[in-house]
């Protein structure tokens, strides 16, 4: 089959690999009809995070038709159905998945001891995420092993269209995890960092979840034209102080809850403590650049609430713990639980709420991947959200 | 640095790959400015330049300024042509290292050569960033209709205000506002 296969920073090719194969009796195999590439697969593509081995494939966004199914399994799913696949294997029976803490499963991540030594416990399996995470082969292909299907799956119904309902997998329940994070009140303003394809999901979901007033913060236009779509007031940062315009938004009190849906790199041309993450990173002595944490620890109003759906991946420097602890902030982080929220937001879905396709800008065939990743990467020909069909 | 944002879709297309190179060289030269004020002294030594040590260091300040400027321009061109003419100082001032009796030349000429060879990638860079600017960008995708609302914005706000946030996913009930029904009624504590 063909497949986006990781060869190195920058290198992701399309090859022909082998078929998966059903490994395990709770296996299932689907025919993948959609994938997409993650804002979080470039952290991959541009080699910040550490785990990835040449040959690994790529892809953790993927719907499609189960073609396979092994014979624990079979009670659960059959030949035929439709489904989206959560970034995040889950086994449905340990303590966290019982307690809906999906993300953290402690089964599934099959190299959890190396997880464990990096942060200390074991997190979930996650499909084309780095060997800390499982090494599992990801979605950006033909066919997809999917571990654990049996719970590992949302059945979806045929009513809707691969594009509505493709964004369950990871950016929609991000973005609505991170405005669920955010306790919102209609009294809130919540301001988000970063207009990207999660941004742009929380933007929605705040609104949804009828915030007052929502800020995006991003620098590229066309991110900042959709944001605006969605319903929120736009500062771009290469223009204007945020922390001014937040203030001056918010009668000088700064806004109750707080989205970082940037992550580890955030590009802040021009500030002191941007040039000095510039710097620490080139030269091996940081992991992430936090400018994003910084600005939201600072801005963020006294009792109010730091949401941190952006991925980080190790260790951060210069973070005003000062500001957080004197303020009494309460910070929310964490991978998404998909499969807790799934049911709900195809609901919304269904009941015309929402429809996530609106973010979709670029559709390609899955040979033309490669070049897609680097569109993506350098904010091109203004890529937002790009969805691959095999 | 050079992403498409009003401004720079005024000057011209961000060549990505170019910047990163832009931001390596300015790293370097902070670098490089930071050993040349830290150690003058070792590397007026280890050049045959004893005496220049003040130099040096000033050279090393100009660096580290430079570097600055590059990593935190929106637009470095300008600092980059500045590094090319700080290029030209330095190659002319190891050039004076060549003469007489300097027991040192070899490392003079060694110097020069590493020299020589960040100037070529200072003047492609800069051609480079100077030759993008006059180009003009696509047109800007329009995406002012991509709502995601199928109902329309009013209709959606607050749609899923039956939604009951989980137990464990609610602010602290101390960070909760006292208007709240379920929220301690306690009086303002006066001080």
């Amino acid at each position: 089959m063909k497949a986006l296969v990781w060869h190195g920073t920058t290198d992701i090719r399309c090859d022909s690999v082998p078929d998966p194969q059903i490994e395990h009796p709770r296996d299932a195999i689907i025919k993948v009809t959609s994938c997409a590439i993650c804002g979080s697969d470039l952290h991959l593509y541009d080699h910040f995070m550490p785990g990835m081995k040449s040959g690994d494939i790529m892809g953790h966004e993927t719907m499609g038709e189960v073609v396979e199914v092994g014979a624990e399994s079979k009670g659960k799913l059959k030949v035929g159905d439709r489904v989206v696949i959560p970034f995040t294997i889950i086994c449905g029976e340990c303590e966290q998945c019982k307690r809906g803490n999906f993300s953290v499963c402690e089964r599934t991540n099959r190299n959890g001891h190396i997880a464990a030594k990096a942060f200390g416990h074991t997190t979930a399996g996650l499909f084309g995420y780095t060997h800390l995470t499982g090494g599992y082969a990801g979605g950006q292909a033909e066919y997809l092993r999917v571990p654990f299907a049996d719970a590992t799956h949302i059945k979806v119904p045929s009513t809707l269209s691969d594009e509505q309902l493709l964004f369950l997998s990871d950016i929609f329940p991000t973005g609505w995890q991170a405005a669920v994070q955010c306790d919102i009140e209609p009294t809130d303003t919540v301001a988000i960092w970063g207009a990207g394809p999660v941004g742009q999901m929380a933007i929605r979901s705040a609104i949804l979840l009828g915030a007052k007033q929502v800020i995006a913060i991003d620098r590229v236009p066309e991110r900042l034209d959709m944001a605006r779509a969605g319903g929120a007031i736009t500062i771009n940062f290469d223009e204007e102080s945020v922390i001014e315009r937040l203030n001056e938004l918010t009668n000088g009190k700064g806004p109750e809850k707080c989205i970082d849906s940037v992550g580890m790199e955030a590009h802040a041309a021009g500030t002191v403590d941007a040039m000095y993450d510039r710097v620490k990173q080139a030269t091996m002595m940081e992991t992430d650049r936090p400018h994003v944490l910084r600005e939201m620890a600072y801005v963020c109003r006294p009792a109010g609430t730091l949401s941190v759906p952006g991925v980080y991946g190790g260790l951060l420097d210069k973070i005003p713990f000062g500001a957080i602890m004197n303020k009494g902030l309460t910070i929310r982080t964490g991978q998404t639980h998909v499969n807790r929220w799934t049911d709900d937001l195809l609901r919304r879905i269904e009941e015309g709420q929402i429809d996530p396709s609106f973010v979709i800008t670029h559709t390609v065939g899955l040979e033309e991947g490669p070049d897609m990743y680097k569109i993506f990467r350098d904010k091109q020909d203004g890529c937002i959200k790009v969805v691959l069909k095999p | 640095m050079r992403y498409e944002t009003e401004r720079t879709r005024r000057r011209g297309h961000a060549d990505t790959a170019t910047d990163t190179l832009a931001r390596g060289l300015g790293i370097f030269s902070i670098a490089l400015g930071i050993a040349e004020v830290v150690a003058p002294r070792a590397l007026a030594r280890a050049l045959g330049m004893k005496g220049q040590e003040g130099l040096i260091a000033g050279y090393g300040v100009r660096e580290i300024a430079t570097g600055i400027g590059i990593l935190a321009s929106k637009d470095p061109t300008p600092w980059i042509w500045g590094r090319v003419a700080g290029d030209g100082l330095d190659l002319a001032t190891l050039a004076t290292a060549l003469e007489g009796r300097n027991p040192k030349k070899g490392n003079v000429g060694i110097a020069m050569a590493a020299v020589a060879g960040v100037t070529a990638l200072d003047v492609y860079c800069a051609q480079t960033l100077s030759r993008e600017s006059p180009t003009p960008l696509p047109p800007m995708q329009d995406y002012s209709d991509r709502t995601g609302y199928p109902g329309g914005i009013e209709q959606s706000h607050g749609a899923a205000k039956d939604f009951e946030v989980p137990r464990d996913f609610r602010a602290p009930e101390a960070m909760r506002p006292y208007t709240q029904p379920q929220a301690p009624q306690r009086p303002t504590p006066s001080m």
